[in-house]
């Protein structure tokens, strides 16, 4: 059997199977739990490594599921951008995989490990699925499955989780309602459920006003599964609540993944001149992110909190990413579509710091970071890392992707848009630099007397891992841009 | 656009999804919620197969023998399949939901969001 | 223009980042072997930087393309008279100011000596690259980069009030850079397409009137560094920090820098010809002047000494501003050599200013009554540094005043006269009252002065003195042979200016 010609439908079934799989060898041997999780997603890298190169050498990939030849059989079609985004989701979650071994055993009771790793990878492959498939329905469908599984992951947190979790639900709910009626409306006017087909059909249908009810369904699911200002009020309270390993996996992929959604929808389904020059969607989609930027970073000074500054610091970013995507130029679409990357690293970074700080000191209060450089002073460096990228200090990796929003922003006109981004940063900057000054320069006498050293190793090298992609991935933006993202953009750009 | 249909599937499903959302944003009860969050998803399932209705048209079984296929004698097959899937997934999202009211109820001894909220207050 | 092609630049710059390296894992219980470091290091990097001083003086330009991250935004390194020139005076006043630092901390018994000495040699490394820079892109990267170095510096003593400062010097210089600088950079390439330096200017001359302004405004506001008014307030905050840190960071690298990089836009982005023909020399050179005279006339009334000379040090800034603003060659070469004449002025009167408090722990001017006869070595320096800072022969400051003034009379801007004659007058106001007193008036002996002297106060280690002695020495030196300066100032010239 050719590996790579399967690659696409093995990424999605292996993590499923696996799933199952988990639960049965709690029968056979507990101990074999978590090696063979790690096996599977390590797995699931190998292979997204294998598509994304097929990709690049040799164009779109396309899967018929079954045999059936699409409009009719589902159909899965990979690209560069779904490669990009398949990358980016297994990678995080195996490097995420690898921190949860020790900071997820603090968190939840013993026995229900196997059932931790089951849901995880059950997230895992709706994920995938969201991001490898070419059909609207199927879409709707994994949706559910990663929505669901991360409504049981969050709910196994600390004891607030559960009310937050339930939040998550209803909200989450609506959202995908909302977006299986945008699909319904999309097949009562063309009949096809297939991205490429319904591309080619719906150009002659674009003055309908049942094209544009389906978009607004589209829009409005989506920017409340994303968590787009003011449908955010679920995720700070998951976020904060969850365990550290799912509150890093999820905020770094879930919301990628749908702005990818956001993404396909926009300009595969529509091209582009649909959003710009027929409805004023992108206009407002403009106006509605910068919104989202400026309140996500107004709200996150006043936490006290720090998963919870993270979540209203992710909400500003997930405002970035909107935004870039609606500009409707290359270089903000660049933008958008390379801080998808940037920030899935840092804001896992982050969270996994928060993660390991709550390990060792039982708080995510930010009153008792004081001091913690001495005794965790390599995660701390990581820490400036990751915080000096979320400001966007060149070289690391936020400053590129922020260079491109601004750029765009100024070539579209969208002056306030531009002064909005700058703005967050600043805020960004004010945020890390008052947790810098707790950690590091505190008087002695102030500081308390932790015994605790560094953090287990399962936990330092993700953190390192992701810390140092911050840089790599900072100095060779340029490479990532010209080999991947320049052909993610829409034609008519 | 060749299925004419009458505007009234429309009215009944706008209106039993409002039903639903009413009771998931105004109601305290988090049943209550849930079953709201029912009603809406149900209202959907509505929409969809109400849409693949066609008059005068049959079930979608083929008959070996027949040799000529004519689709207006049949109703739209697929948004019945598709509402089979999405049934299924609603009900797991019921399922979960209710697993996490259980927990709740276990935490709080109420399933009334404003006592919950106000419980929680006291502890801070 | 010849080009060559050398990876010198970069190696000049990585030094005192491996030196940092070394010096964080050596640690504080080797403190000699750290030490070693440090000053191995910055005689290395002077090495370097000369090394490059003979071809640059023929006319060449050293490059050197580190990365290229996208088509537009790359690392390059470009040696050009102008970075040599800077470049020399930071390497060489970072070895005198080694020795200084190990005088002053030993003596102190600071804490956090091995972050300390680490951060001196990264900010070094960033003064380094942005001298070096071939476009706006890598020296705003490194801008960032030695604001963010020198915060722990100036967070030293983590006291209430040091953190107090740190936080005002960083929300001034990240805070302006980010929403100024970075905004501008983006217009800029947004008109031009490229960031590169270039001596007519990048700026495309034909972009909006209207745009050119407020991004030249932009700059100005950006490059908080320079301290122009009314964004200067970080300066003096920042004097919370050890005094060897005010005085090779806060009186030559950072500052300078500040105003390196307005010379860089206003010559190498906006280009000369953009400037005047908008008129923004004269925007630029009110601006400067107003701050000259406003700075100095706030030092007056400063009793810390450090403030007295934090505010002496914005007014001073702004000579060198002024001179690029008003855009003539006289004006230009009075600017470029008030770097250097002022930066060896200014580390005297900051060293010898450190040399008091490591002998005295006494920080006010109004306590130094009759220094000068316990401390004559230290307070011969200050005399010194004041009288150049002041622009009385034979010192190196009435050579830059003199280009400056004749500047402004090419430039047939007459009130820029008014305002050196009276800038020099204020200058006389603040530094002689400090000078008489402490020659001439009687000690005022109390308990703090016996306590930290064992009976009589005497100088400061050799460390701490003999620094400020050469660096008071050059002064005069550099005022006898200019001729070092004005064989780079006319390369530069040469190349602004078009041959």
């Amino acid at each position: 059997m050719n590996l790579t010609e399967h690659a696409s439908i093995l990424i999605i079934v292996i993590p499923l199977i696996a799933s199952f799989i988990n639960i049965f060898l709690i029968f056979l041997k507990r101990t074999l739990c978590y090696p063979f999780f790690l096996l599977v997603l390590g797995i699931c890298v190998i292979l997204s490594i294998d598509i994304l190169s097929t990709v690049i050498s040799f164009g779109t990939l396309r899967y018929k599921l079954g045999g059936w030849t699409p409009p009719w059989g589902i159909e899965y079609v990979v690209d560069h951008l779904n490669a990009y985004l398949i990358v980016i989701v297994s990678s995080i979650s195996f490097i995420i995989a690898i921190y949860s071994k020790d900071s997820i055993k603090k968190e939840i009771a013993k026995a229900k490990l196997p059932y931790f790793y089951s849901t995880y990878l059950l997230l895992t492959t709706g994920l995938l699925g969201i991001t490898i498939t070419g059909d609207i329905f199927n879409l709707y469908v994994f949706l559910e499955i990663a929505s669901l599984s991360a409504y049981a992951l969050i709910a196994i947190g600390e004891k607030r989780s559960v009310l937050a979790s339930f939040n998550y639900i209803i909200m989450g709910t609506i959202g995908a309602c909302f977006y299986l009626l945008g699909v319904g409306y999309i097949y009562i006017i063309t009949g096809s459920l297939n991205i490429s087909d319904l591309t080619r059909l719906l150009p002659s249908l674009y003055e309908s006003k049942v094209t544009l009810t389906a978009l607004a369904f589209f829009v409005v699911g989506i920017a409340i599964k994303i968590a787009l200002f003011p449908l955010h009020r679920w995720l700070p309270d998951s976020y904060t609540f969850a365990p550290s390993a799912v509150s890093a996996f999820a905020s770094a992929t879930v919301t990628k993944v749908g702005i990818y959604v956001l993404i396909r929808i926009s300009f595969t389904l529509f091209e582009p001149r649909f959003l710009t020059e027929i409805t004023p969607l992108s206009n407002m989609l403009i106006w509605w992110s910068t919104i989202a930027i400026f309140f996500g970073s107004i709200i996150a000074i006043g936490q006290r909190d720090f998963k919870r500054t993270l979540s209203y610091i992710l909400i500003a970013e997930i405002g970035y990413m909107v935004l870039g995507v609606s500009l409707g130029n290359k270089e903000g679409f660049i933008g958008a579509v390379l801080h998808i990357l940037n920030d899935a690293v840092m804001i896992a970074c982050l969270f996994m710091i928060a993660g390991g700080i709550f390990y060792r000191v039982g708080s995510r209060n930010l009153e008792d970071f004081t001091g913690l450089n001495k005794n965790m002073p390599i995660t701390m460096s990581a820490f400036i890392l990751a915080a000096l990228s979320m400001i966007g200090i060149p070289p690391t990796a936020g400053f590129f992707s922020k260079w491109y929003l601004i750029l765009g922003a100024i070539e579209a006109k969208y002056l306030i848009s531009a002064a909005t981004v700058v703005f967050s940063s600043l805020v960004n900057a004010l945020i890390f630099f008052r947790i810098f000054e707790k950690i590091y320069f505190t008087k002695k006498e102030v500081i308390p007397q932790y015994t605790f050293r560094e953090l287990p190793l399962s936990m330092m090298i993700p953190i390192i891992i992701t810390a140092l992609a911050i840089l790599i991935i900072g100095f060779y933006s340029g490479e990532i841009i010209s080999s991947i993202i320049k052909f993610t953009v829409p034609a008519g750009f | 656009m060749e299925i004419i249909i009458g505007k009234y599937n429309y009215w009944i499903y706008i209106s039993l999804m409002m039903i639903g959302f009413y009771a998931m944003i105004a109601k305290k009860n988090l049943v209550k919620k849930i079953v709201g969050m029912n009603i809406f998803q149900t209202a959907i399932i509505l929409f969809f197969i109400s849409t693949a209705y066609k008059k005068d048209a049959t079930i979608p079984i083929l008959v070996k023998s027949q040799e000529v296929i004519n689709p207006a004698q049949y109703i739209n097959p697929l948004p019945h399949v598709l509402m089979l899937t999405a049934i299924v997934v609603m009900v797991s999202t019921f399922g979960v939901a209710l697993a996490i009211i259980m927990m709740l109820y276990k935490q709080y001894k109420t399933l009334d969001e404003d006592e919950i909220i106000e419980i929680l207050k006291k502890k801070k | 223009m010849e080009t060559i092609i050398s990876s010198k630049p970069l190696l000049a710059i990585i030094i005192s980042l491996i030196a940092a390296f070394l010096i964080a894992i050596t640690g504080e219980k080797a403190r000699n072997l750290r030490e070693t470091w440090t000053i191995l290091a910055a005689f290395i990097k002077f090495g370097i930087v000369v090394s490059m001083l003979p071809d640059i003086i023929n006319g060449k330009v050293i490059e050197y393309n580190l990365f290229k991250i996208t088509p537009e935004l790359l690392f390059h390194f470009k040696v050009d008279a102008l970075g040599i020139f800077f470049s020399i005076t930071a390497a060489f006043l970072w070895i005198i100011t080694s020795f200084y630092s190990i005088g002053y901390m030993r003596r102190l018994n600071e804490s956090a000596q091995t972050r300390y000495f680490a951060y001196f040699a990264i900010s070094l490394s960033a003064t380094i690259g942005i001298a070096f820079s071939a476009n706006m892109f890598t020296a705003f990267v490194f801008y960032e980069i030695l604001t963010l170095s020198t915060f722990p510096l100036v967070a030293h003593k983590e006291t209430e009030e040091a953190k107090k400062g740190a936080r005002k010097y960083l929300t001034y210089l990240l805070g302006t850079s980010i929403a100024f600088q970075l905004t501008a950079i983006v217009i800029t390439y947004n008109i031009s397409g490229n960031l590169n330096f270039s001596p007519d200017g990048v700026l495309n001359k034909n972009a909006a009137p209207f745009l050119v302004t407020i991004t030249f405004l932009l700059y100005i506001a950006g490059i908080t560094k320079a301290a122009i008014m009314p964004l200067h307030s970080w300066l003096p905050a920042a004097m919370v920090a050890p005094t060897p840190v005010s005085a090779l960071l806060h009186a030559v690298a950072v500052v300078k820098t500040g105003v390196f990089m307005i010379l860089r836009v206003v010559f190498y982005i906006f280009g000369i010809d953009l400037l005047k023909s908008l008129d923004l020399g004269t925007v630029l050179t009110v601006i400067a002047s107003f701050t000259i005279i406003a700075a100095s006339v706030i030092a007056l009334r400063q009793d810390n000494l450090k403030l007295r000379l934090a505010y002496s040090t914005v007014s001073q800034l702004s000579y060198i501003v002024l001179g690029a603003a008003l855009l003539t060659p006289s004006g230009i070469k009075g600017s470029i050599i008030h770097i250097g004449a002022h930066a060896f002025g200014k580390i005297t009167l900051f060293f010898t200013a450190g040399a008091i408090y490591v002998a005295t722990r006494k920080t006010k001017i109004s306590e130094l009554d009759g220094i000068g006869k316990k401390m004559p070595l230290t307070m011969a320096s200050f005399t010194i540094g004041a009288l150049s800072m002041i622009g009385i022969p034979p010192f190196a400051g009435v050579i830059s005043k003199w280009y400056l003034s004749l500047g402004a009379l090419e430039a047939n801007q007459l009130f820029v006269l008014v305002i050196l004659t009276l800038s020099t007058i204020l200058n006389a106001c603040y530094f002689m009252p400090i000078v008489y007193a402490a020659f001439m008036k009687k000690p005022k002996y109390d308990d703090n002065f016996k306590e930290y002297s064992g009976g009589g106060i005497h100088e400061a280690p050799m460390f701490v003195v003999i620094p400020h002695l050469i660096t008071a020495i050059l002064t005069v030196l550099i005022f006898l042979y200019p001729s070092f300066f004005l064989e780079i100032i006319r390369v530069i010239l040469a190349n602004i200016m078009g041959g």
